[in-house]
């Protein structure tokens, strides 16, 4: 008798898994556009995480999470800084709660682990802050475009401003030891020693070491300044301890964009000033559209707007731009990637930027340097390279050729 | 040479130092009670992060690391009494137990303090650097090692010319026969465990200037306070002084010398210490 119960039981949920259909086909009517967004809300690199959200949140807040007379619905979900995680999570969104576009994501190692997936399939998706070169250089995947950077992007002109206009002729390098520092460092390397310079050495920091004393001994004496990539509690920590080992007064301090990104700039003490450093945005841009983000950012969570919320924010209006284009039919994936691609703005608040032919951003790049205004610190700028693309001045076909920027590339110098 | 020898062994001192802190008192509880504490490297996390709080509104740095001790020993003093205490000398129950609470911890910090990472404020005093020969060399990193001696000194003291010491060391060698003579063995147990919670939170605050405090603080200096013990010998003081600065200095000059190989420059010479002296440098039966 329980046996035939059971079965009556199996027996209904099965018809009534085919007669009610899962909530993807309902999403195929006029239903509201679901945008999927993964980014750490816990553990180590939470902090940029919620900036992240903050920055995303805030662009649909001001259109009314409203584009194209349909309905905007934002799904986030937490990815723990880890890809596979980042993976599981991409799957839930696209599969379970079936989004139109993915966005989010801050590791590089999680743009190259959800690749492969989004391409399988073919979920329109934009990585605002994820900057792996490969993803659009020598792996480009079909249904991804960038609307951050390309991690050597801001480096390799500030390559060049070291060289002729710091007048820095040799550099030693600490950074972090995985795809964003190696890419980082490389870009600058590339530029820096193309114009004449010369790299001494690079010394790689593990994502968590707790303490910088054993690395800073390292750190040659003969060199004119010292390049660093950090973000987060390691970059806060950084230039401290740079400071503390007597470094800050013997050698000059420059670096990667994040080591001084307002995410961590207001933890920072007054080790910070005058470190130089490059990237697509500031928070003192002067824009009115970077005034308008700014002022709406601090009052909604009363801290510094950094690179991540801006990240986000102007990627929500990118994809908006994008679903208006096309009327709001989301659900024809390939006439929305292809409109992804088209946007075209000129008054976000980096600055004006497009995509080149590969889905990465040709965007201004300034050089900041780091003062302290009205109590606070800030990243002030003062050189701006217009439109930099991801090749810098070299040629695209002929840049593609060199292995993507690694530990062990380029070499250095005998 | 020389300045580079200098201040790397500065540098492990000073790590040493910290490790000491935190590695003594797990090494305690594990002699006395048998209990391997998987939530130690919590105890330091939550110090830190409760420091900062009372450090943040007080103002007072010495406040604030007494404040994370007792806050944290008073935490481990229940942990003991109320958990732990149920399953006498089972050494997975109460395993679990610990790696339960390691959990709820963690989970804890993360909703009240937030992921993002903070750093403990060094106190007016100690701030700035000195020259020593020819290196500069941070002020609060000579002042931790100076708390490390003093809180060794005095535990060494404690443990050997004291009364109470002398029972500590009765139930560390002979559980049943301390017990048997008399001695109230459940209480000595509970006070160590509490002791033990109460180093390593104090040893989070001193160490919030250097380290800082983030999630994901408490797993990563929980495996090199066991090497500490493994290699150390379990329960013995003198062995957790010397392991921790036998490893303070392995790690900071395999760091500095051969980066790439820096677990390996760590785990290599725990291993061998572990095949030589199966029970580490100084431990007993």
């Amino acid at each position: 008798m329980k046996k035939g119960w059971l079965m009556i039981c199996l027996g209904i949920a099965a018809i009534s898994l085919i007669i009610v259909p899962p909530t993807a086909v309902f999403a195929q009517g006029k239903g509201p556009i679901k945008i999927g967004f993964i980014s750490p809300l816990s553990g180590g690199m939470a902090a940029n995480g919620k900036d992240m959200l903050t920055g995303i949140e805030l662009y649909l807040e001001e259109i009314g999470y409203q584009a194209a007379g349909r309905k905007i619905e934002l799904l986030v979900e937490d990815d723990e800084a880890n890809p596979a995680t980042g993976l599981t999570k991409t799957r839930k969104l696209v599969e379970k709660d079936g989004v139109h576009l993915m966005t989010g994501g801050l590791m590089a190692s999680t743009a190259y682990a959800l690749a492969p997936y989004i391409d399988s399939k073919e979920i329109p998706t934009t990585y605002p802050i994820m900057a792996a070169d490969d993803i659009t250089q020598r792996k480009i995947p079909k249904w991804i475009i960038r609307t951050g950077w390309a991690s050597s992007q801001p480096h390799q002109p500030f390559g060049e401003y070291a060289y002729n206009v710091l007048k820095f002729r040799k550099v030693s390098v600490i950074a972090y030891d995985f795809a964003f520092g190696w890419e980082c460092v490389g870009g600058f390397q590339k530029v820096f020693e193309d114009s004449g310079g010369k790299v001494l050495q690079k010394i790689w920091v593990p994502l968590t070491a707790q303490d910088f004393s054993p690395y800073l001994a390292q750190i040659s004496k003969d060199a004119d300044a010292v390049f660093a990539v950090f973000s987060g509690r390691l970059t806060i920590q950084f230039t401290k301890q740079y400071k503390e080992f007597g470094l800050k007064a013997k050698i000059p301090l420059i670096g990667g964009g994040t080591v001084t990104d307002e995410h961590a700039l207001p933890s920072m003490g007054d080790e910070a000033i005058g470190i130089i450093t490059p990237l697509h945005y500031s928070e003192v841009l002067d824009n009115p559209a970077n005034k308008k983000f700014v002022k709406a950012f601090r009052e909604k969570v009363k801290k510094a707007a950094s690179y991540y919320s801006e990240g986000t924010y102007t990627g929500a209006r990118w994809i908006v731009e994008a679903i208006k284009a096309i009327n709001g039919d989301v659900e024809n994936r390939g006439k929305f990637m292809d409109a992804l691609r088209k946007v075209d703005l000129k008054d976000v608040p980096r600055g004006p930027m497009k995509l080149d032919n590969y889905g990465n951003p040709i965007q201004n790049i300034y050089i900041r340097k780091v003062e302290k205004k009205g109590g606070e610190l800030q990243n002030t700028v003062i050189h701006t390279y217009p439109m930099v693309s991801q090749f810098w001045k070299y040629k695209a076909e002929e840049f593609l050729k060199q292995p993507v920027y690694s530990r062990e590339y380029p070499p250095l110098k005998p | 040479m020389i300045e580079f020898l200098l201040v790397q062994t500065l540098n492990g001192l000073s790590f040493g130092a910290l490790l000491f802190l935190l590695a003594s008192g797990l090494s305690l509880i594990y002699g006395v009670m048998k209990i391997v504490n998987i939530a130690h490297g919590s105890y330091f996390m939550l110090g830190a992060y409760i420091g900062l709080s009372v450090i943040l509104r007080t103002k007072s740095f010495v406040l604030g690391a007494f404040a994370g001790g007792l806050a944290v020993g008073a935490v481990g003093l229940v942990m003991e009494r109320g958990f732990l205490r149920k399953f006498p000398l089972r050494a997975l129950p109460q395993m679990m137990i610990t790696l339960g609470f390691a959990l709820v911890f963690r989970d804890l910090a993360l909703l009240i303090w937030g992921g993002d990472p903070y750093t403990l404020p060094c106190p007016e005093f100690l701030k700035g650097s000195t020259q020593i020969y020819k290196i500069i060399f941070p002020i609060y990193r000579l002042f931790v090692i100076g708390v490390a001696t003093v809180v060794a000194v005095s535990l060494w003291l404690f443990n050997d010319k004291t009364l109470i010491g002398a029972k500590l060391r009765a139930a560390v060698d002979d559980h049943e026969m301390a017990g048997g003579v008399g001695l109230n063995v459940p209480l000595i147990s509970g006070c160590m465990f509490g002791l033990g919670a109460f180093l390593a939170a104090f040893g989070g605050v001193i160490g919030g200037p250097i380290f800082g405090v983030y999630p994901g603080l408490d797993f990563e200096l929980l495996s090199l306070a066991f090497v500490v013990v493994i290699v150390g010998g379990r329960g013995s003081l003198k062995g957790s002084a010397v392991g921790s600065i036998l490893v303070g200095l392995v790690d900071n000059f395999g760091k500095a010398l051969v980066p790439e190989l820096s677990y390996f420059t760590l785990f290599a010479p725990m291993a061998i210490i572990v095949a030589v002296k199966p029970k580490g440098l100084f431990g007993r039966d």
